[in-house]
């Protein structure tokens, strides 16, 4: 038996802090490269006006220290646990501790209630996260935080299809949940499409799809020509920048699939800003 | 592209002369409220009492802010999406005379109905750039509802503001 590694709660809380902090002010380059593309392919004057306040904004929060966006989010994590590692104290109590002095420390926006119907009183430490955990072999703990913010979740999107709908009926229901998405999420935005599994697993992977390096095609040629597609007829839609018109509604469209029922084709769609926050520590 | 400049007070006068599409830079004061704050000031119209602020020829920009860091009046401040402000706003445009809203995303055919015949303009600030407007922020205060934090009411005074006319006040739309 291997011996389990102890790692102390402080660390993980101080690693969490400042990833907090990192991903509030700074657009990971990928996105940022995504953005320049963007603004080369638009024709439009309005929008190619919005590409270039993204780009200035981005260089504005990395410079002032002050969010790319006031929406500073749903502190979503994907955390990869080695199986030989232990968090002192316990993982989600130290991560929620990170959270809640990173929220802190750094001036972000508390958007969190602590019941959804009735008092929507808000926790005004941000917490709790929402914390998507895999075992993994070893001994070390990739903790990913992307805060997610609330205008592009809301235009989420589900359906369980038949298994003989087929590809056009997939690609016609993102092409259809980005349209009438309009200007609500921020686009340009990146479409992550969930496929397969069952219905919070089809969620799930459509959210993590959106924290592959913006525009990095699937390795499976079916799926990279799928994601195409679905681009091409995306941007055709003419929804543009901010939903006022424009050549690029998405910066890119991530599928992400998995095994599923021999009765059943779901497919989820979660659709980020331009401002396609994350950041990254491995403990 | 030219540019309008327009300020506050903004009559539905004002209001009428821009058209969907022009780009604006807004000076003077816009005051803040997203759904929380709508509701509750939709409330006090019901029980006939007296809002915390005048609404006639006003601007209301859809925003919770980021706290203010030390130094600076506020911190990232973008527009929310307006939709989910649908419920409110004409009940403040016939009621009040709001003659201006800020915000992000299409309205409803209720909003647009109550804009044309008040004379309102809609205004799209550009969603997911809260760091770049911040910088037109010069000063914040919390005016009502404190208890909604960032949902709270505050009067913001603004330079400079850049603004798009999305919906304008005879209705025409950059919405598809």
């Amino acid at each position: 038996m291997p011996s389990t590694r102890i790692i102390p709660f402080q660390e993980v809380a101080e690693a969490v802090c400042a990833l907090c902090g990192e991903a509030a002010v700074k657009l990971p380059g990928d996105v940022l490269n995504a953005l320049r593309r963007g603004r080369e392919r638009e024709s439009r004057p309005l929008a190619r006006n919005f590409f270039d306040q993204y780009l200035e904004n981005a260089r504005i929060a990395l410079s002032e220290k002050m969010p790319l966006c006031q929406d500073t989010g749903f502190a979503v994590f994907f955390v990869e646990c080695g199986e030989e590692a232990r968090v002192e104290g316990g993982i989600t109590a130290a991560i929620n501790a990170g959270v809640r002095e990173g929220y802190k420390r750094f001036f972000l926006r508390k958007s969190i209630v602590a019941e959804p119907l009735f008092e929507r009183k808000n926790t005004t430490d941000n917490t709790p996260a929402v914390i998507h955990f895999t075992p993994v072999p070893g001994d070390k703990i990739r903790i990913v935080l992307a805060p997610k913010g609330g205008g592009s979740e809301n235009m989420s999107t589900l359906k369980m299809l038949k298994p003989s709908d087929g590809r056009s009926a997939v690609v016609d229901f993102v092409v259809e949940s980005v349209r009438k998405a309009g200007g609500n999420p921020c686009p340009p935005v990146i479409v992550g499409v969930g496929l397969g599994g069952t219905f919070e697993m089809a969620a799930r992977i459509a959210k993590k799809a959106l924290l592959r390096e913006a525009g990095k095609p699937h390795p499976d040629p079916r799926y990279a020509e799928l994601e195409r597609e679905m681009l091409d007829k995306i941007n055709a839609t003419g929804v543009g920048a901010q939903g006022l018109g424009g050549d690029v509604t998405a910066l890119a469209v991530h599928v992400e699939y998995y095994p599923c029922h021999i009765a059943s084709l779901p497919v989820a769609v979660n659709l980020n800003c331009h401002a396609a926050r994350h950041a990254e520590v491995t403990l | 592209m030219s540019i309008i400049r327009i300020e506050t007070p903004f009559t539905a006068e004002n209001a009428r002369e821009l058209r969907a599409g022009d780009q604006v830079l807004l000076s003077g004061v816009v005051w803040t409220g997203r759904d929380a704050a709508h509701k509750k000031l939709v409330a006090l119209l019901d029980a006939g009492k007296p809002l915390p602020m005048e609404l006639k020829d006003q601007i209301i920009y859809f925003v919770g802010p980021c706290p203010a860091p030390p130094g600076r009046p506020i911190g990232s401040a973008g527009p929310t999406t307006s939709g989910r402000m649908d419920a409110y706003s004409p009940v403040l445009i016939a009621r009040c005379g709001l003659t201006g809203m800020i915000g992000k995303g299409n309205r409803s055919p209720a909003v647009v109905e109550a804009m044309k015949q008040f004379g309102a303009v809609y205004f799209g600030a550009t969603g997911g750039a809260g760091a770049l407007i911040a910088r037109c922020i010069r000063s914040c205060e919390v005016i009502a509802f404190p208890e909604l934090g960032t949902e709270a009411v505050h009067k913001l005074a603004v330079e400079d503001f850049p603004l798009v006319v999305a919906i304008d006040a005879l209705g025409n739309s950059l919405y598809h």
